[in-house]
């Protein structure tokens, strides 16, 4: 007795892969991508933090907050040229948020060719939650702000005080309570900010290879960027609710 | 019971498909999923009509033949648990079931909700395998494993190849899967002298075959009826990064 399948391609033998020198590839490994998205997220991270212990300086009075602030154009001078600390750090964050962009959109962009066809059903998750959903479009979103951000506080344009203001009365007189809308957006870009570290925190170390032990790992993911966000918070808060004036 | 189903008809790889809807009577609560879509088979012969195909071949949970999307859930709604595993109690009279088949561009749909997974075999065949001359059963106990490696290296080669990671995953990356050989061959001796290079090749092989990158959202092990955990793709990160750093 003979039997005929036709089932088309499934039972055809499997083609074999041709060899060729593994140097002909062309494309970069998504898990490479990965990897730079990990490092200049971690980049990032370590400024925010950094950044987030300068703005709570806020509290320490105009003074401390100006003469920190100077303190930063003035590190290592006369061995640096003036501001060249800073310059070279501020090159650093570009580098930083450009690799991890471009890899973020190479990714997203092979993801979505990977998946063209979407299920006629619901598809509901059935994993981690709305901070890993809104990695790309939260991405996207803390970018703009970013981009205000400069405009507003390094640049002074968007700010009523302009540039030639001292940093403290820059940030001051951003978040006057006759502001309020100014900072409702910072404090939505900052929760934005502080769900993309909860998943990228792990992420990021997953992506290494140094994950360990999930829950804890989750856990302080999620206790991490809820300080940062909570830090970054209470400064604008504090200006506009008058308890820094 | 009765039940509504809607299964995806599509007559070739170059038909564009459609959701069929069929009304099915008398389900016993003890038939698997499949025993039902036997029956409603049964029916569209007797009416003259093409039966849905779907795959299916051990219908015991060990093959991994039985790929289908129930109501957007890999392998329907019980955890841990293969389609053909899955009995129509889950059910209740009057449900509706959307039936898909898994979708990946590297998964091209073969008929109705059979897909094309030799993708699968090709990571397989870039670095899955140990290169020892496999002549006689070797002495037990010949080679040392400590217990913990032994229990995680089973626990990998548990994966049945099913590809529901992949039908999963947002980014339809196959990460899930190829981590789980990477764990089974790296955690044991034998696997050793070929670990760096295996994992670059089924790494390399999986992004050739045209799968996404992975961003960690762990939709992959919540719905592997073998519960693949998500440590499998860590070690493969750093198998591959430690590789790559080395070769460059
Ligand atoms: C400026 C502050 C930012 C910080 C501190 C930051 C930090 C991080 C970190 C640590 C990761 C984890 C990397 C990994 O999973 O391997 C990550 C992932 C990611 N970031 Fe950012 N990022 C920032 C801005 C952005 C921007 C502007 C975008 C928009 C394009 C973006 C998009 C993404 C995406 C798509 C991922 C991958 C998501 C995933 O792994 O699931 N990020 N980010
Ligand atoms: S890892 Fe799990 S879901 Fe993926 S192919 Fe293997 S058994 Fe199936
Ligand atoms: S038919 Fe073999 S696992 Fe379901």
């Amino acid at each position: 007795m003979t039997a005929t399948i036709d089932r088309g391609k499934a039972t055809e033998p499997v083609t074999q892969i041709p060899s060729r020198p593994r140097r002909s590839r062309r494309r970069v490994s998504s898990n490479s991508l990965k990897a730079v998205m990990a490092v200049s997220g971690a980049v990032l991270v370590l400024f925010l933090v950094l950044h987030m212990a300068g703005n709570l300086k806020i509290f320490a009075g105009a003074e401390s907050f100006n003469g920190y602030a100077a303190w930063l154009r003035e590190v290592g001078y006369p061995l640096l040229p003036h501001r060249g600390l800073l310059t070279l750090l501020e090159a650093g964050l570009v580098v930083a948020i450009a690799a991890h962009m471009y890899s973020a959109i190479v990714l997203a962009r092979r993801a979505a060719n990977a998946r063209p066809v979407k299920y006629a059903a619901k598809v509901k998750s059935r994993a981690d939650g709305y901070a890993t959903r809104t990695m790309r479009w939260g991405g996207v979103i803390v970018f703009f702000f970013v981009i205000y951000h400069l405009l507003d506080m390094t640049f002074g344009v968007a700010n009523p005080e302009g540039h030639e203001a001292t940093p403290f009365d820059r940030m001051v007189a951003g978040f006057d309570p006759s502001r309020w809308y100014i900072t409702v957006f910072y404090v939505i870009s900052v929760v934005m900010v502080g769900l993309h570290l909860r998943h990228g925190l792990w992420s990021a170390l997953q992506t290494l290879g140094l994950a360990r032990r999930y829950p804890v790992l989750k856990a302080s993911a999620a206790g991490l960027s809820a300080l940062l966000t909570l830090g970054f918070l209470v400064v604008p808060l504090a200006i506009t609710f008058g308890v820094v004036r | 019971m009765n039940l509504t189903l809607k299964v995806w008809r599509q007559s070739g790889p170059d038909d564009e498909g459609r959701l069929v809807r069929y009304e099915i009577e008398d389900v016993s609560p003890d038939m698997s999923f499949l025993e039902m879509l036997d029956v409603l088979n049964e029916r569209l012969i007797l009416a003259g009509d093409d039966p849905v195909a779907f795959d299916h071949d051990c219908r015991e949970g060990i093959c991994g033949m039985c790929s289908m999307m129930i109501d957007g859930v890999a392998h329907g709604p019980q955890k841990n648990t293969t389609t053909c595993q899955l009995h129509m109690r889950h059910y209740k009279d009057g449900d509706t079931i959307v039936i898909e088949p898994w979708r990946a561009r590297p998964f091209p749909v073969v008929k109705d909700l059979v897909v094309d997974r030799s993708a699968f075999d090709r990571i397989i065949q870039a670095g899955g395998f140990i290169s020892v001359p496999a002549g006689s059963a070797p002495d037990a106990h010949a080679m040392p494993v400590p217990k913990v490696d032994a229990d995680d290296a089973f626990d990998a080669a548990t994966c049945i190849g099913c590809g529901a990671c992949v039908a999963a995953c947002p980014n339809g990356s196959a990460s899930l899967f190829t981590a789980a050989k990477i764990t089974h061959l790296g955690l044991l001796p034998q696997g050793q002298p070929e670990r760096g290079s295996r994992a670059r090749a089924m790494v390399e092989q999986m992004d050739e075959e045209g799968f996404g990158g992975c961003t960690n959202t762990g939709e992959c092990t919540a719905v592997c009826p073998k519960g693949i955990p998500l440590d499998t793709i860590a070690r493969m990160n750093a198998d591959y990064l430690r590789a790559s750093r080395k070769s460059g």
